[in-house]
């Protein structure tokens, strides 16, 4: 899940990280809390804030080359701006191997959508954070943000898959040093 | 007050005779769907005003995305006006929207001349936002682009009542920006303003609004000071209202906890003498609510604040909310005669400054924690001309990821608990138990 993703392709030495929301959020809190998090894990934290254009976000990231870009989204219309959103990120050359993982409220109907995380996947993210409004979501997340250096076994993905993400996305994390 | 008409125009006499206006947040993709929701708005036992809260793309006018999702039917976060139109926003309120029955349009638009000039063609006269408050928290627009829209639009709007004898109603969002952690002060201050920016540009009906914060003490004090200033500050030829907004931040997941907070609401509407309750419903934290849910949540609070009513208020305290109010309110007003041209420089010199506000027009460095008893404090001031007058010091570490996250939750967390534990949210025990402001310190300890 998420956090596996985002602890594995940020551990072990200061990273930067592009944070944002999708065209169409307007909703920060996701986005403050997470900067507060990753900066006090030692990262450089790059926040773009609400309701960021796809082609701000896409600039951005060609840029800044950041190691990690997260998505985070509460509004209901990640699905649909998430796709979208990754197409362009995908489409262009010095960004098409960034990683990139969404997280959020991403429908308007609540709960898990596998259907729609495997979308997402098979249309560029490495990993999908469904929020199926359990509030400990953001708890566990903090607490297995920073993996411990050894707990993987040789050989095991890198990005490990909530059963809800069924393909693997495009092979471009790289194992944590 | 001008004689002309206009359906909020007299609300508060309204809410003399009717009771606690209730108003829920509703907005559909549907036409056919939203006129369900009206009409079951309308039907609910509660003095109701109708709304219609508009979709998230609308407010950043990608309209090419509203297409997109009406033609795959993917569902929209609210109702596209400017897409469907004026022919199809009329029918949807034919027969419904009317005299007793006055509909408002939510959005959340920093640039908001294409819904103002739809609802304006499709007969509607009252909307809510602000140059301020949907521009800060909303959006990456500038907010001297997004202030000089909002004139614009405010001007337009007022032209209801040269041409058509109408008297429009705009509402400030100022109250409730980013207030779950926004000591009090900072939010009277800004929905002050744009009221009177609102009338600068020639409205005359407005209300000023406040979110239900994290200390019903608080709120009084909050409401009370809002209400003194809105008196002297506002010019006399204003017909205003208060309106309360249910908690805006993370709500309860238990049903007990979720309706205890919205009585709290209805309660502190009451006490505070505001005209309208906007409502939340318990699902909102985790999906759009459905029509039933609404009308359920309008009915309890309807209920909750007619309980109460004619029930005499505690006195109100004075921690220094009024003191902070006035002189941000007075170091504004003092940049600039302008109003819009004054919140432009006072967001630049940081003498408002929104805490954990991303938009890159707002200074960034107040804060605002929870502090033991409950209450929303300034961890940090920032530049605002406020250092030290609620008597305390600001603190010397700052608000950590952890911190945010345990306040962001505080609310939530106090109300499921105070369920859980037996505390039923219809015994007046329970209430009375989080109305006295001792639930964090008893909570903490059980």
């Amino acid at each position: 899940m998420l956090p596996t993703a985002v602890g594995a392709a940020l551990a072990g030495r200061r990273r930067r990280v592009l944070l944002s929301s999708v065209s169409s959020d307007s909703h920060t809190w996701n986005l403050v809390f997470l900067q507060l998090l990753l900066e006090e894990m030692g990262h450089d934290v790059t926040n773009l804030g609400a309701c960021v254009p796809d082609e701000m976000l896409v600039q951005e990231c060609a840029a800044l080359r950041p190691d990690l870009v997260v998505i985070s989204t509460v509004n209901g219309h990640g699905h649909a701006d998430g796709k979208r959103l990754i197409g362009k990120v995908r489409a262009r050359p010095e960004t098409r191997h960034t990683p990139v993982v969404i997280g959020g409220k991403l429908g308007i109907t609540g709960g898990t959508q596998a259907t729609a995380s495997h979308e997402l996947v098979m249309a560029g993210f490495d990993a999908v954070f469904q929020d199926d409004a359990d509030p400990a979501a953001l708890g566990r997340f903090l607490d297995t943000l920073e993996p411990a250096p050894n707990t993987r076994e040789p050989g095991q993905d890198v990005l490990e898959r909530g059963p809800d993400v069924l393909e693997p996305g495009p092979d471009v994390l790289e194992p944590a040093s | 007050m001008s004689a002309a008409r206009g359906s909020f125009v007299g609300l508060s006499e309204v809410r003399r005779s009717a009771g606690l206006l209730v108003q829920p947040r509703m907005g559909f993709s549907g036409p056919e769907q939203m006129r369900r929701g009206l009409a079951a708005t309308r039907r609910a036992r509660a003095a109701t005003v109708g709304t219609l809260t508009l979709d998230s793309y609308t407010r950043v006018k990608d309209y090419a995305s509203v297409e997109r999702a009406l033609a795959e039917d993917t569902g929209l976060n609210g109702y596209p006006i400017v897409t469907h139109g004026v022919e199809t926003t009329r029918e949807v309120l034919e027969g419904i929207r009317g005299p007793g029955f006055p509909v408002q349009i939510r959005h959340g638009s920093a640039l908001p001349d294409d819904i103002f000039t739809t609802l304006v063609a499709a007969g509607l006269d009252a909307t809510e936002g602000g140059p301020v408050s949907y521009c800060l928290p909303y959006s990456r627009v500038p907010l001297a682009v997004a202030t000089d829209a909002w004139a614009r639009c405010c001007e337009q709007f007022a032209r209801l009542r040269d041409d058509r004898g109408i008297e429009p109603h705009l509402e400030s969002f100022g109250g409730c920006m980013m207030g779950q952690m926004c000591p009090p002060s900072l939010l009277i201050a800004i929905t002050l303003l744009e009221g009177l920016f609102f009338h600068q540009h020639g409205l005359r009906s407005v209300s000023l609004s406040f979110a239900q914060g994290t200390h019903p003490r608080q709120d009084d004090e909050a409401i009370a000071v809002l209400r003194s200033l809105a008196a002297e500050l506002l010019p006399r030829d204003t017909d205003w209202h208060i309106v309360v907004y249910t908690y805006m931040g993370k709500y309860p997941r238990t049903p007990e906890g979720a309706r205890h907070l919205l009585r709290g609401a209805a309660e502190l509407a009451v006490r505070g003498g505001a005209a309208r309750l906007i409502v939340k419903t318990p699902v909102e934290s985790r999906r759009i609510p459905t029509i039933e849910e609404n009308v359920e949540a309008l009915e309890f609070a309807g209920a909750a604040a007619a309980a109460v009513e004619g029930a005499p208020a505690p006195p109100v305290q004075d921690t220094g909310i009024a003191a902070e109010a006035r002189l941000l309110v007075d170091a504004v007003l003092d940049l600039d005669a302008d109003v819009g041209k004054a919140l432009v420089a006072a967001f630049a010199k940081g003498y408002l400054d929104v805490p954990y506000c991303l938009h890159a027009d707002n200074r960034g460095r107040s804060r605002g924690y929870i502090d033991e008893a409950g209450r929303l404090r300034w961890a940090s001031v920032g530049a605002m001309p406020i250092r030290g007058v609620t008597g305390s010091r600001e603190r010397e570490h700052p608000v950590g990821s952890a911190e945010l996250l345990t306040a962001l939750s505080y609310v939530e967390r106090t109300h499921d608990r105070l369920a859980l534990h037996g505390g039923d949210p219809r015994t007046p025990g329970a209430h009375h138990e989080l109305d006295a402001g001792t639930t964090a310190s008893d909570l903490r300890q059980t």
